[in-house]
């Protein structure tokens, strides 16, 4: 039982807040410490800065440009990374798509993609997600035959996130109808620009465009982009949805959003004794929250992910989302003027608070339900 | 950055879970044990005192053995993970602690010597009506005359303060501040009781008693009582965490075994949602109890008071949410003395009430919340 880091990881703590405080433009990390909506170019912008310091994917494989850290120094790195507001890479890119080519994908593939996946060359999108299989996403119906060496795609993806900005996306699509529904499906690599495709925006309760429908009709990919075996989309989705221990929870951002909402209010805070309560009780959580990721990101034994992973995800979300109503409750009747522009007489920070606030009822369904995260507690670590 | 034992406190659990293990086998046992005064073994008592784990935290020239918070902390969690109902909190980590704290050499080696040997039972006497967990002493004050120092008032509960042999009694001192001071059992009123846990306590009188001041006469000791009780705080998370930790895999077996409508209770997702929610719980509490633990190691007081309010908060919310939940999915034998689980839940109230519930600690960081940006645990120590 050791509290500190060692010297080692402290230099290299210390490297990494130099990086992203002076490194990644002000103008892009001010944008996401006011909590406003970044641009295509921002985010693609900061990826390529970290790409080109080696920083945009340093968890794969160390021959496609990662960085053979611990999990304690990926910890620290995105840490840090949240706390300077530099906006997290594009987790499609970093997360999702390049460990899976990486593991799963050809030769040519990983050529051709994975160096333009790590600097935002390449926008991914997820195509996943389908009208009637959200939790359920073993029931997708996005349909893939065979014609020629070509696959001709049918169907309809959606919560589509950021798939405006997207140039490729890589897709889940039953591949055979007559196997059990895991066994039918295939993971296909397709081209945004393709005939057939079209991207439709979904408006959401935040005033804002996040996510899209993606209509296939009679898209045709050419074979050598199905990614591994056909049959084995299945067991490449569920590496891509659970192969992350670090970084589950975005605790750096948690933090910086409430310190920034204690600086902004301090002294309403100082002067009433529920509100300074409540943001106490909230931070001594966050504090839980992050001992809990120390936990399992210092759990020296590779392989086995620590039980308390699962915890990270949920009780991630429920804070991220504390936070925001937090930030509704001291903006006031002020929350109301989300639409009220540069000339408003408010406080710049509160017009953004409510859109936000309602933004983040997402956390807790995307990437797992939390529903979905307390079956997996429930059956996996407490074998009920 | 590292939260795992090393291979002698893996031995020391195994020991301490091998000793109280066999103790309370079953719960039967603890049951029967605490009906009888004064409500723990006196045999497993000197069987720990055997093992070296009363004088776990005093140095070895106070016959003690000189480990460090790790090493306590996985006693208690041993403790709690069968409920042991002996005293170590009150007697070692609090009491033992305050003389170690404070006393003089002398005072030390006699105190903590007869402790770690278990020879002497001594209580650690600061609650006093109307007090509410503040370091200060002031319904019992103390009194000098030619060198001779006597108590009066009332400190109250005192726990195991009836079997005492030796007092570590807090007072307010005739020049202000807050003194502690040895008193005889004998030499007390005492009626005691027994408490909602299995647990006793007592009443004790005190009037114009013969006391011995520890350490340097006179000198105020409120900085080093609030350190002794933000200590016996952490170690008593460490406690609730044990006892969390079995009252949640009680339940847990329990929805896999009984049946209703025909089929065992985990098949009904209402319940096994709950038991997730408790394992969170469970786990939060976990990682605020380590981390404080080592914040003790650090040795600086204010480090170590803020440490303990955070872990109280977390305990006190896990213990409550566990607690209560064990007994509703069990059902109407979570009820019952005779089985376990409602005893967990009855200790970890008594644990939640003992040094300061989760308000008092909210209260504690509220005061200190625009101090900081944001915490930082990696630089807490």
């Amino acid at each position: 039982m050791q509290l500190a880091l060692s010297a080692e990881d402290e230099a290299f703590r210390a490297e990494m807040r130099e990086f992203f405080t002076t490194q990644v433009p002000d103008d892009i990390r001010a944008a996401v410490i006011e909590g406003r909506e970044l641009s295509k170019e921002q985010i693609a912008g900061s990826m390529k800065v970290l790409d080109e310091h080696d920083l945009a994917a340093p968890h794969w494989p160390e021959e496609w440009g990662g960085r053979g850290w611990s999990d304690l120094r990926r910890h620290i790195y995105l840490d840090e990374m949240q706390a300077a507001g530099c906006p997290v890479p594009l987790a499609f890119n970093t997360s999702m798509i390049g460990p899976v080519l990486a593991q799963f994908g050809s030769q040519e593939q990983k050529e051709r993609f994975l160096a333009k996946t790590r600097n935002c060359e390449i926008w991914w999108s997820q195509g996943f997600s389908e009208p009637d299989a959200g939790s359920d996403l073993a029931s997708l119906r996005t349909t893939a035959v065979k014609d020629g060496d070509d696959w001709v795609v049918n169907g309809q993806k959606t919560w589509t996130t950021l798939g405006q900005y997207g140039d490729w996306i890589f897709t889940l699509v039953r591949t055979n109808p007559e196997v059990k529904k895991q066994a039918g499906i295939s993971m296909l690599l397709i081209d945004m620009t393709s005939p057939g495709l079209e991207v439709r925006p979904i408006e959401l309760i935040d005033g804002g465009h996040e996510v899209n429908e993606v209509w296939f009709e009679d898209v045709r990919v050419p074979g050598e982009n199905l990614v591994g075996e056909e049959g084995q989309g299945w067991t490449i989705a569920k590496f891509l949805l659970g192969n992350e221990r670090v970084g589950v929870a975005p605790v750096g951002a948690i933090k910086r959003h409430l310190a920034r909402l204690k600086e902004l209010n301090g002294e309403r805070i100082g002067a009433e004794p529920r509100l300074a309560a409540r943001v106490a009780e909230l931070e001594n959580e966050l504090l839980a929250l992050e001992l809990t990721a120390l936990r399992v990101v210092a759990h020296s034994s590779e392989g086995e992910p620590h039980p308390a992973s699962s915890v990270l995800k949920l009780k991630g979300t429920v804070l991220q989302q504390a936070v925001s109503e937090l930030g509704v409750d001291l903006a006031g009747p002020a929350s109301l003027a989300s639409g009220a522009g540069d000339g408003t007489a408010l406080p710049d920070w509160t017009p953004h608070t409510a859109p936000t606030y309602l933004n983040l009822r997402k956390a807790s369904i995307y990437g797992g339900s939390n529903e979905v995260q307390r079956q997996i507690i429930a059956r996996t670590i407490l074998g009920l | 950055m590292d939260f795992t034992y090393d291979d002698e406190q893996e031995s020391l659990r195994d020991a301490v879970r091998g000793l109280l293990g066999k103790a309370y086998s079953d719960f039967e046992q603890r049951r029967q044990t605490t009906k009888e005064d004064p409500g723990f073994s006196e045999k497993t008592w000197r069987q720990m005192a055997e093992m070296g784990l009363l004088g776990l935290p005093f140095s070895e020239d106070d016959g003690g053995v000189g480990a460090g918070p790790v090493e306590i902390g996985i006693v208690c969690q041993e403790i709690g993970r069968v409920i042991a109902p002996e005293p170590y909190l009150p007697v070692v980590v609090l009491a033992g602690g305050l003389v170690q704290a404070c006393g003089t050499p002398e005072q030390r080696a006699e105190v903590l010597g007869g402790i770690a040997s278990g020879e002497q039972v001594v209580a650690f006497a600061h609650d006093e009506p109307g007090s509410r967990w503040a370091p200060a002493a002031s319904g019992v004050t103390a009194s000098e005359s030619d060198g001779s120092w006597t108590l009066t008032g009332t400190k109250e509960p005192v726990v195991a303060g009836e079997r005492a042999d030796a007092l570590v009694v807090t007072a307010a001192l005739p020049g202000g501040g807050t003194g502690a001071f040895l008193v005889q059992g004998a030499d007390a009123e005492r009626t005691g009781y027994a408490t909602y846990d299995g647990g006793r306590a007592a009443r004790v009188v005190l009037d114009g008693t013969a006391a011995t001041p520890l350490g340097e006469p006179g000198t105020d000791l409120t900085a080093s009582i609030g350190t002794v009780l933000d200590i016996g705080r952490i170690m008593a998370g460490n406690i609730a965490l044990g006892a969390m930790q079995t009252a949640l895999r009680s339940t847990t077996e329990y929805l896999k075994s009984r049946k209703q409508f025909g089929v065992t209770l985990n098949t009904f997702q209402a319940l096994t949602f709950r038991s997730a929610d408790m394992y969170i719980s469970l786990e939060l509490a976990s990682s605020m109890v380590q981390w404080a633990t080592m914040v003790i190691e650090s040795g600086d007081a204010d480090a170590v008071r803020v440490a303990a309010a955070r872990c109280g908060v977390q305990v006190s919310r896990s213990s409550r949410h566990i607690g209560q939940e064990a007994i509703q999915l069990h059902g109407g034998i979570g009820m019952t003395a005779e089985y376990s689980v409602g005893s967990y839940t009855a200790v970890l109230t008594m644990l939640d009430h003992l040094l300061g519930d989760g308000d008092h600690h909210v209260d504690v960081l509220a005061a200190g919340v625009l101090d900081h940006g944001s915490l930082d645990p990696l630089a807490m120590a």
